[in-house]
């Protein structure tokens, strides 16, 4: 009984989480190696592979020089002969040095050669703003994967769904771009010891609600479920929908949900134009839910800015619990 | 500093020739002759308003395609291979996979890449033959991740990668081979430097002599040679693979040939003069192997004539095969995006 309990009590923080799907991932398989700047005895720059060079050893916790278009197409070359790597971006940020490897080869490899080669391999990075990191470390270009066919973009909103996550993204045999978010790394959840597995392509309700729909992604759920509990108060109940895997995107429950609330903000960090909300919000409006709406379809983004340096402005820059809370009575006074 | 382009002396011909043996000596002329009449042809065929896109053609370089992959053992070692690179193809399926090669560059489904990939992007993952790239160093990177995989899995396999002069240029060249090189990697960085990046000439875009001499940056070997020499070729080869399959890491080869036809079918080639080209043309790496070995009493005039008359004739096989092969399904056209 007591054990049980422990188990059923076990958290873990979001890093710890990542950290150890990777490494029951690496004593499972053989074939899978972690390779990035500084993720050996550093244990990455964000702590996340803290320790697992000395389970491992410095071959497959592999530290490279600052080379990301090479660490990309390291982690091509390797999964196309065999291997199933999982390669670390340092901040997000940096991704824009692999862009030719990615969008170029990864993702289309496959397609090119006729639907005859597999590139198994998982490229993590952090993203996200409220690191007092400014505009060249705080990022969310999510967006640009998504844009791309042949890639999947996944980002996980919590301890427990990251390691779920990532241990399905590790099996799966496309390219996965598995998107962290640095004020999640400290933040804790329940998360069991076995290696469970979330499918990928699994819209989550994270929370039931009936008055609003609120899709969220990333940090933006943690603060849409904070919304939530003010907004109870109220009498006002949002359903918190976080879709995890952002393509290829489970829509199905997303239109569920506005049927029955008949009224959406969607939420994400990243700037607004061009930013992953329009893509939702075209989905509903081309959908049976379409019918369904009362309200106009809102979205609270990031603004159209680069991250700036001072803490207020920066703060100001993506949305807040406040922010989603005000959005939300708004369209649930029907002051739209 | 000027390097000299290493070219095979008599007596290093002769012992290569008794290494390779005559049967296989003659199959490589065979696979030349095989390469050029499939550029030949791919030119007539894009004339005749058959082919749609673009093509590049590497008439002119038969022996540096050639000489590389009779060094390394297809479906044991790996090729990346670059957007001129319809010869590789070829040379790395001894000249028996011409019907896939065709038909993938008509766009059909009997292609090697079902039609989805075409000219440019020509893969037989089977051999382990990982494609040919449209971007100028695009497989300059990947060759990394095939090296390391090769030594993480701890077989003594070799990963080629071929490139022009112009990817010589590209940023993730030099990443790349910094990291082939700390890690020791078994990759052979083999570059065709075939004097112009489009219309930009090596003279215009190093300021060095020789590419190779890059690889002393990265505490690697470098090495010129006749790229129109098939032995030269082989043998510069030979000796990479030998170096990487005892682990001591990657080799950046520089095989100094020529683009006879324009960069592709846009180029009206007004950065070169005609007397170049045709000075060039006067060192056909065909006819020079031919006449290694027929002075090495490998081979008669008559004989060499025939290879060259069957190679022509495989490759009108190969155009009605392609010709008569079906279209893809529009149904299908999904597939392949995701596994």
């Amino acid at each position: 009984m007591l054990e049980t309990t422990t188990t059923a009590t076990r958290e873990l923080t979001y890093a710890e989480a990542i950290r150890e799907a990777i490494r029951q991932a690496m004593e499972q398989d053989e074939r899978v190696f972690l390779l990035g700047e500084d993720v050996g005895v550093y244990g990455g720059a964000f702590g996340v592979s803290a320790g697992l060079i000395d389970q491992f050893g410095e071959e497959r916790i592999r530290d490279t020089p600052i080379s990301e278009a090479a660490i990309a197409g390291a982690c091509i070359g390797a999964a196309l002969t065999g291997m199933r790597p999982i390669g670390e971006i340092q901040f997000m940020d940096f991704v824009t040095l692999s862009m030719e490897q990615l969008v170029l080869q990864a993702a289309k490899l496959r397609f090119m050669f006729g639907g005859k080669a597999t590139v198994p391999f998982v490229l993590r990075m952090p993203g996200g703003a409220g690191t007092g990191a400014a505009a060249q470390h705080s990022e969310s270009l999510e967006n640009w994967f998504v844009h791309v066919p042949g890639l999947k973009v996944v980002m996980p909103s919590n301890a427990y769904d990251a390691k779920g996550l990532l241990l399905a993204a590790i099996d799966d045999d496309n390219p996965v771009i598995f998107i962290e978010h640095k004020l999640l790394y400290k933040t804790k959840a329940h998360v069991p010891e076995e290696m469970y597995r979330i499918p990928l392509s699994q819209t989550n309700i994270a929370r039931q609600g009936t008055d609003l729909t609120v899709v969220a992604t990333s940090l933006m759920v943690q603060r849409a479920l904070q919304a939530a509990d003010i907004l109870a108060e109220d009498g006002i109940e949002i359903e918190v929908v976080d879709p995890r895997t952002l393509n290829p995107l489970d829509d199905q429950p997303i239109f569920e949900s506005v049927k029955k609330t008949g009224k959406v903000l969607i939420v994400h960090e990243a700037v607004g134009t061009g930013g992953y909300g329009g893509e939702i919000a075209a989905r509903i409006a081309a959908s049976e839910a379409f019918d369904y709406l009362d309200a106009p379809i809102r979205r609270l983004t990031g603004l159209d800015i680069p991250i700036p340096y001072n803490r207020t402005l920066e703060y100001h820059t993506v949305p807040q619990v406040e922010n989603i809370v005000a959005e939300a009575r708004k369209l649930v006074k029907g002051e739209y | 500093m000027t390097e000299a382009i290493t070219t095979v002396k008599p007596e290093r011909a002769e012992a290569l020739l008794a290494e390779i043996g005559q049967e296989r000596a003659r199959e490589m002329l065979e696979v030349m002759w095989t390469i050029r009449a499939f550029e030949e042809k791919a030119k007539e065929l894009y004339a005749l308003g058959k082919i749609h896109g673009t093509m590049h053609l590497s008439i002119g370089q038969e022996a540096s395609a050639v000489g590389t992959s009779y060094a390394l053992r297809p479906g044991y070692d790996y090729l990346l291979n670059h957007h001129r690179g319809h010869g590789h193809v070829i040379a790395w399926g001894r000249g028996n996979n011409i019907k896939p090669t065709m038909a993938e560059f008509m766009g059909k489904q009997t292609g090697f890449c079902r039609g989805r990939g075409g000219s440019m992007h020509i893969a037989d993952v089977e051999s382990n033959n990982l494609g040919a790239n449209g971007i100028v160093g695009g497989g300059i990177p990947i060759a990394v991740g095939v090296g390391l995989s090769i030594k993480l899995r701890r077989t003594d396999q070799v990963c080629i990668v071929m490139f022009g002069d112009g990817a010589a240029n590209e940023g993730a060249f030099h990443e790349s081979l910094n990291m082939a090189s700390i890690w020791d990697l078994p990759i052979i960085y083999y570059c065709e430097n075939n004097q112009y990046a489009m219309s930009m000439s090596v003279e215009r875009a190093f300021n060095i002599e020789r590419i190779s001499q890059r690889a002393c940056a990265y505490g690697i070997e470098g090495f010129t040679f006749d790229g129109n020499d098939v032995l030269a070729a082989y043998d510069a080869v030979s000796r990479a693979v030998e170096r990487a399959r005892a682990g001591e890491g990657p080799t950046l080869l520089e095989a100094v040939t020529y683009r006879w036809e324009g960069h592709s079918k846009s180029d009206r080639q007004a950065y070169r003069t005609r007397e170049e080209v045709k000075a060039w043309q006067a060192k056909d790496p065909i006819p020079r192997f031919g006449e290694r070995l027929m002075q090495a009493g490998l081979l008669t005039q008559d004989e060499f004539n025939a290879v060259r008359d069957a190679a022509y004739q495989k490759i009108e096989d190969a155009v009605a095969y392609a010709e008569n092969s079906p279209e893809p399904d529009v149904a299908n056209i999904m597939d392949g995006v995701y596994a």
